[in-house]
């Protein structure tokens, strides 16, 4: 196969005294392939993927894109027609209010004819699944939908590569797969070059080639089998290997060995079949039991009782967003409440600190109802903190310190409670002290993140509400911010809500899970009670950890597993039990 | 929520008027103003009206659009027509403190009003019948003439586009940071203005980031997708003239002729 994408030597910086934001990288990647690039954020794989489109032009080296080196200026348009380039947010590469002439912008640009842009739009369209919606207007699109869009933009102009930058990052487990399915498709049928970067492990195994980066050096390139085998490396370089290959080097760890290079729930349960089946215990010890929630207290934090909520009454968008829900969480519970995007959890969680006031229904904190003075409202909102979504996107202040005391500064606080206020907040949140006199806007999206949450801990709420708060973040980044929301809930004892799309974190951290769906509560219960239904969860678009298909599989070859597994903890230990290993624990 | 509203006031329906060119539509609309500018008499100004109800009747616009449209400049007209009736000199009909009423300043504000009322019902329709995209599209073929003087008109409409696109993602936007900063415990709903204006900087410095951010990666994807302004461009859609707009614009220019013969037919009113 040919070489379509060369990089000799590349280095570049952004500015003359700046670090080198690629150092030294060649990398040849050949017509066809299907190439996932990994690396924590500031590593440089965004930096080199602008290179291959001529967006940067190498500090030092060369990077010839099908022949063309990416200096002659001449032939900056036949680059960029070679390859095509997708980002991350959906919004902000949708030029045009109509999502077909959006498609065709490209083409227009490009000086082709009216009939021939049609056709090729018509056909991008198809290509994609969205011929539906031709007609549509961006915002009318789930962020799937308008990322698939996106893509077809690119596509009508057939490159011969695509460049997708972290382009599910901002989408939940339905529109990842759909954007997946849709890359692949691209890559199997149309013989395109892809090149993913991605944070999502599980995502670089469908690759056929992985490169991982650190520190603008290119530190690993091969197979996701080979790559994916070196768990100890890629955690060092703040990385994650998918759930299986990490089940599979954690009982390397405990003394069984099995080949390190599984990558897919196939391949896993396949050599687990074969080894449990080869080593079954002739008593296993009995299996674990369900997790019962625990009683934290029977005092009711927060309740919620028959909740309705109906958007724009008596016009043609009239929309039940909170259909009749009722539940209570008692205090210094930690309760996840998932549900795709849409199902109406976000309008769920805002009627808990009085941002919107049910049309039917009552919400009760401590007992009261909410509403029953609504000029003390705002006092429910000090009580009940809610971190949104992207809160960094809410920074606004010329310190760090200043933003994170906000919300103490509404409270009407002294100045000396602010301080020790915002300073213990911060602490939670891991922030050095260094940083509270620099702009919030300087640092880097990680911290900016933590900087968001630590403004609303910083109001010492007795609940609090955050609605995916490592959405967007790679995985060290996700693993920090859950970290430490784990320890605050222990120090502070205070309850905690959860908006997640992720099983297999809700299981790590929760107490109670509440699944929403259709603007309704579809289960509600201990984490293994709501879990153990996850075929159910699956078909209403929720994404269902790795390693509880695995021991599905295993089931379903007749191995009698508990069916409580969510964690690959859970798994490590379940294996043990069945070939009688640390059986003791259990018995 | 916020995310619901609709842009511009464009009015779906089936017809005629709406399946027309919106070229000649900006065109019609032209003749139109014209047509109510020319008469100097009752009769001349009549045909204005006509061509008004004959456009709502056409389009099945419903004509509570039109009231709706003339409400925000009730104080434009309550103001121009008092001025007309105490300036104008005439027969005086009667007279308080030092202003005098006459009898042909009723008629010259009487004459405004209907003027007033048809120009922007009237024109309302363009609007109605057409989407803001075709609008802008419309505008910058028909402006095409001016790029020879150097007037940016594809900029500019590219530049409409663009806010037209990102519109509902800025509402949106705002809505999702005034909710942010209320959970903070900002207080938007109460004391003076000088309040209210100081309790907007924590909404406004975040959407301008923001929308400063969007406008740096839009910039990227554009180029991405090898825009470089006008040179070379073609459309998908090309606008073509039909015999309809041809048969629209024979009757404009008929009810122009009209008009400006009635003004030989029927005495002057100024």
């Amino acid at each position: 196969m040919n070489e379509i994408v060369t990089a000799q030597n590349l280095t570049f910086r952004y500015s003359d005294d700046d670090f080198l934001a690629l150092d030294n990288l060649s990398c040849s990647i050949k017509e066809g392939e299907l190439t996932a690039v990994l690396g924590h954020n500031g590593s440089g794989k965004s930096t080199f993927a602008k290179h291959i489109n001529a967006i940067f032009l190498p500090t030092g080296g060369k990077c010839y894109v099908d022949g063309i080196d990416t200096f002659d200026d001449d032939r900056l348009f036949d680059i960029r027609k070679t390859a095509g380039m997708v980002f991350q947010n959906p919004d902000n590469q949708i030029v045009a209010t109509i999502c077909e002439e959006d498609v065709a912008f490209g083409l227009e640009n490009m000086g082709v004819e009216p009939k021939e842009i049609r056709k090729r739009v018509d056909k991008a369209l198809e290509d994609v699944g969205m011929s539906d919606y031709r007609l549509h207007a961006p915002h009318q699109l789930s962020g799937g939908q308008k990322q698939r869009i996106a893509i077809a933009g690119i596509i009508a102009m057939r490159p011969k590569i695509i460049i997708l930058d972290e382009p599910t990052a901002m989408l939940d487990p339905k529109g990842r797969k759909e954007v997946m399915d849709t890359i692949i498709k691209l890559n199997k049928e149309f013989k395109v070059t892809i090149i993913l970067i991605t944070h999502y492990m599980d995502e670089a195994a469908l690759c056929d080639r992985v490169i991982v980066m650190d520190n603008g050096k290119k530190i690993l390139d091969n197979t996701p089998k080979k790559v994916f085998s070196d768990v100890e490396l890629l955690r060092k370089t703040g990385l994650d290997v998918p759930q299986v290959t990490e089940l599979i080097y954690e009982l390397n760890q405990e003394g069984i060995s099995l080949p390190e290079d599984i990558i897919n729930e196939e391949e896993c349960a396949k050599l687990l079949f074969d080894y449990i089946s080869g080593h079954m215990a002739e008593n296993p010890a009995l299996k674990p039991p369900d997790k019962k929630a625990r009683d934290y207290s029977d005092k009711k934090a927060v309740e919620a009782r028959e909740l309705s909520y109906i958007y724009s009454i008596g016009t043609p968008f009239e929309k039940k967003a909170v259909d009749n829900v009722s539940f209570s969480i008692n205090k210094g519970e930690f309760l996840a409440v998932i549900g795709h995007t849409g199902s109406g959890k976000s309008t769920l969680i805002q009627h808990l600190n009085g941002l919107i006031r049910p049309t039917f229904g009552k919400v009760l904190i401590d007992g009261k109802d909410i509403w029953e003075n609504p000029k003390e409202i705002r006092k429910i909102r000090f009580k009940v903190g809610l971190v949104f979504q992207y809160p960094e996107y809410q920074l606004f202040e010329e310190t760090v310190y200043k933003d994170i005391a906000f919300g103490p500064k509404n409270m009407g606080l002294s100045d000396e409670e602010i301080k020790s206020r915002v300073f213990e907040a911060a602490a939670f949140l891991g922030l050095p002290d260094n940083v509270m006199e620099k702009s919030p806007f300087e640092l880097s999206g990680g911290q900016k993140r933590r900087v968001a949450i630590a403004g609303v801990l910083a109001m010492r709420p007795d609940v609090l509400i955050l609605d995916e708060p490592t959405a967007g973040l790679d995985p060290m980044g996700r693993e920090t911010v859950f970290g430490q929301i784990k320890n605050y809930h222990k120090e502070t004892g205070s309850t905690i809500i959860l908006v997640s799309h992720s099983m297999e974190d809700v299981a790590k951290l929760a107490n109670r899970v509440m699944v929403i769906n259709d603007s309704k509560i579809f289960a509600l219960g201990s984490v293994d009670e709501v879990f153990k239904r996850h075929r159910e969860l699956e078909a209403i678009g929720l994404s269902v950890p790795q390693i509880t298909k695995v021991f599905d599989i295993l089931k379903a070859r007749g191995i009698d597993t508990a069916d409580n597994i969510f964690t690959i903890e859970d798994a490590k230990k379940e294996v043990l039990r069945l070939v009688g290993k640390g059986g003791k624990e259990n018995a | 929520m916020l995310k619901d509203i609709t842009i511009g006031q464009y009015f779906p329906q089936n017809s005629v008027l709406h399946s027309l060119d919106p070229r000649m539509k900006i065109i019609a609309v032209t003749i139109f103003i014209v047509m109510l500018f020319i008469p100097n008499n009752a009769f001349g100004l009549s045909v204005g009206i006509f061509v008004s109800l004959l456009g709502y009747a056409i389009s099945k616009i419903p004509i509570r659009m039109a009231v709706k449209s003339i409400k925000p400049i009730i104080p434009i007209i309550i103001f121009t027509s008092i001025l007309n009736m105490i300036f104008v000199d005439g027969t005086v009909l009667f007279s308080f403190w030092f202003f005098k009423v006459t009898y042909e300043g009723i008629r010259m504000a009487a004459f405004m009003i209907v003027r007033i009322i048809c120009l922007i019902s009237g024109s309302s329709l363009l609007t109605y019948t057409t989407s803001p995209i075709a609008l802008t599209d419309a505008l910058e073929r028909l402006l095409s003439p001016l790029k020879r003087v150097k007037m940016p008109v594809h900029e500019l409409s590219m530049m409409m586009t663009i806010a037209l696109r990102f519109i509902p993602t800025l509402i949106e936007e705002t809505d999702k940071i005034m909710s942010a900063q209320k959970a903070r415990g900002a207080d938007m709903e109460s004391g003076g203005i000088i309040d209210r204006a100081k309790a907007l900087i924590p909404v406004l410095i975040p959407l301008f980031v923001s929308s400063f951010r969007r406008a740096d990666d839009l910039a990227l994807a554009m180029e991405c997708r090898c825009y470089h302004g006008d040179e070379g461009r073609t459309r998908m859609k090309s606008l073509q003239y039909s015999r309809k707009d041809f048969i629209c614009l024979a009757f404009m220019l008929l009810f122009l002729g009209l008009t400006i013969g009635l003004n030989f037919v029927f005495p002057s009113i100024y």
